[in-house]
């Protein structure tokens, strides 16, 4: 059990981290109906901002810059590249997701000239070392699942007590009917984005001060295990993406501890295949039902 | 009105497109050198009279294939700094009487094999004579291929698998290979640091760490030890767990033959984790940036690597007077001046290029190709010779310690096999 602790630590924590992600997708998701893509790559563009902040300025204006400039950019990108699409297939939809992924990657990979950026001024406090029940840590591993759960209680009592709140609830319910309640569907969509875009720059200070090194790339390997948990957990529901997102981390991290690291993700997704075989809607989705 | 402005758009893209396909990137190079030092900063011996883009001679292409962007993107353009610091000092080459404009013509092929054929074929059609490249193993032996068919020689600089040139007619190199570098490494970890079990940790993939790490563990066993090697996929970031691994086996040594980008993050989760042993790397980890994440943290790394910075010092003078002087170079470099072995070789790689123009009397490929194996340059990283199969003669390697607390490499030995 000794031997194991580092990598269950270790695992918790990963999994905190792409729960901060899988919310993302789940959330969209439960309202548009949309595989958000460019999710990973806009976690991406929170890291670089993290690099680029931290080392210009101090930490209580860096910090906030970075969440405050993910947060736009989430709007941003809904307002650009989804909205216009709003009666249009949903394949159009997707199509345009993908190229917005695409576009963002495209884009950092100009403005970094594609070298992989380091993250030279970590965050102070949440980067210093600590020792855990005898294995030794960076603090942000211990503070991840924490906050993330934090976060979850925060966004769950939003969802169940708020007006914006209750027109999410109706949204993911029926689309077509909340609209014709007056529900304000645009500022609803809105405001989703805004939320998932705020919990990804949250997971990525986190994970990249963990990890410090922010290449164009680094959002997808995260966004996609974050994706599996979203839709292992069940899609379109967030106990199920944060559950979801915390056994994919463990599961990744006690492979490699047993020894099979070479197969680490290749589980992962394995698992996703079996548990959409055995359970199509996921753990903790709701049963499909036809709207007629 | 939408579906013309629909057709103008699509127009406009077009024709962007193909602004960019007729646009020559080849002035790069050339510009680099002529805005670079101010005065002082040519060594007094060879600073160029006349460096007049506009100049009568004849022009003769050098190719550069080399990784700009992706993993090692970096090492890459560290390397591409020696050659055109060597084009600074020396842009022109008699070639059977006749005096040549070189011409450094660069493509970045991306770090991965799947880019290397496109990026060679690149080249192919740019007329280069010979080329130089690619730091990175994997991609030198995909871009080979390429080079064989279009019967141009190519000197390999810092690829160190043997694949590179054992399977290529055409490619030469002027590093040391694999096996040897792997067996210095295993050598030193055995004997010098007294470990025997150790941990080897390479990426999937990746000929150039999956190569080097065979034959560290080939000769650390043979020594007597025991090896235990893991990999990791393409894009990992999270190595806490393979440093976990690495302590529950007691391994004296982690040995991670991997990219810069890599090593970096190694570091951190081995100090994270508190990992008390060794952190061993290869030539890759000869980088400002790697040393640079290692400094202020509790580790302990060193490497095998082609120079030490202090080996030439009138040739480090020079290189750091011109780096500082041109902003481009300094960014390129990682943000200081500190001395890269694959700059030097970049640099003599270049030398030996000029020097097998020289003895092939023409710019022709198949010439340069025929008189390639008879050259011998005396450069900055010591004798360069060719044996049968292309390699360098190399007998020794030096091994760097990083110093954690100014954040620079220290020189701990040179080292050969016996």
């Amino acid at each position: 059990m000794q031997a194991m602790l580092p990598y269950i630590i270790n695992g918790i924590s990963a999994g905190g981290q792409y729960a901060l992600i899988a919310i993302g997708y789940t959330l969209v998701y439960g309202i548009l109906r949309l595989i958000n893509f460019a999710h990973g790559d806009v976690f991406m563009v929170a890291g670089l901002v993290m690099v680029y902040a931290t080392t210009s300025l101090p930490l209580y204006l860096s910090i906030p810059l970075v969440l405050l400039s993910t947060v736009v950019l989430g709007f941003a990108i809904e307002r650009a590249a989804y909205k216009p699409l709003r009666s249009a297939p949903r394949m159009s939809l997707m199509i345009s997701a993908i190229g917005v992924s695409y576009l963002i990657q495209n884009l950092a990979f100009y403005l970094t000239g594609g070298l992989p950026k380091p993250v030279t001024n970590p965050i102070p406090w949440i980067s210093d070392m600590v020792t855990v029940l005898g294995a030794s840590t960076k603090r942000v591993t211990v503070v991840t699942p924490v906050l993330t759960l934090v976060l979850v209680l925060v966004l769950v009592y939003l969802i169940k007590n708020t007006k914006i709140g209750m027109g999410m609830r109706a949204a993911a319910k029926d689309f077509e009917t909340a609209r014709l309640m007056g529900v304000k569907i645009d500022s609803v969509i809105s405001f989703t984005f805004v939320t998932g875009s705020f919990l990804a720059a949250v997971g990525s200070i986190l994970y990249f001060t963990n990890y410090p090194s922010v290449s164009i790339t680094s959002g997808a390997l995260p966004g996609l295990r974050a994706f599996v948990a979203a839709v292992f957990g069940g899609i379109g529901s967030i106990p199920g993406a944060v559950v979801g997102a915390f056994i994919i981390g463990l599961c990744e991290e006690i492979i490699k501890g047993l020894g099979y690291s070479t197969f680490s993700d290749a589980f992962t997704f394995a698992l996703l295949i079996v548990v959409l075989c055995v359970k199509p809607t996921g753990l903790f989705g709701e049963k499909i039902t036809d709207k007629v | 009105m939408k579906k013309a402005l629909s057709i103008l758009l699509c127009l406009c893209l077009v024709c962007g497109l193909l602004a960019g396909c007729g646009q020559t990137p080849a002035e790069t190079p050339e510009e680099t050198p002529a805005d670079a030092a101010p005065e002082d900063a040519a060594p007094e011996d060879a600073a160029p009279v006349e460096d007049e883009s506009g100049s009568e001679n004849p022009v003769v292409r050098i190719g550069v294939f080399e990784p700009q962007t992706g993993d090692n993107g970096a090492g890459g353009k560290q390397e591409i700094l020696g050659m055109q610091y060597a084009n600074y000092i020396q842009p022109t080459v008699e070639i059977g009487g006749v005096e040549y404009d070189v011409q450094l013509e660069i493509v970045d092929n991306r770090t991965t094999a799947e880019n290397g054929p496109s990026a060679a074929a690149e080249l192919m059609n740019r007329d280069v004579s010979v080329v130089l490249g690619s730091y990175g193993s994997g991609v030198s032996i995909a871009g080979g291929a390429v080079f064989e068919e279009a019967g141009v020689p190519a000197i390999g600089v810092t690829c160190t698998n043997p694949l590179v040139t054992s399977d290529c007619e055409v490619y030469f190199r002027i590093c040391f290979l694999d096996p040897f570098q792997g067996t210095v490494l295993a050598n030193y970890a055995y004997k010098e640091l007294g470990v025997t079990k150790a941990y080897t940790l390479a990426m999937l993939g990746s000929d150039y760490d999956q190569g080097l790490a065979f034959y560290f563990k080939e000769a650390f066993e043979a020594l007597g030890g025991e090896v235990l090697a893991e990999d990791f996929p393409e894009g990992s970031a999270n190595f806490v767990s393979y440093v976990n691994n690495a302590k529950a086996a007691g391994a004296g040594v982690i040995f991670a033959p991997v990219s810069t980008n890599y090593a970096q993050l190694i570091i951190e989760a081995a100090a994270a984790q508190g990992f008390e042993g060794c952190l061993l790397g290869s030539d890759t980890w000869d980088n400002n940036m790697v040393v640079e994440s290692a400094k202020g943290k509790d580790v302990t790394v060193e490497i095998t690597t082609f120079y030490q910075e202090g080996g030439n010092p009138e040739f480090d003078e020079g290189i750091k007077a011109w780096i500082n002087a041109n902003p481009d170079a300094l960014t390129n470099n990682g943000g200081n001046d500190m001395v890269s072995a694959v700059t030097v070789m970049g640099y003599d790689a270049y030398f030996v290029a000029l020097e097998a123009l020289k003895a092939a009397g023409s710019t022709d490929p198949a010439a340069v190709l025929e008189a390639l194996p008879g050259v011998s340059y005396t450069g900055i990283s010591g004798l360069i010779q060719f044996d049968e199969i292309g390699d360098a003669m190399r007998d020794q390697a030096y091994i760097k310690a990083a110093n954690t607390e100014t954040g620079s490499w220290e020189l701990v030995t040179v080292q050969g096999v016996e």
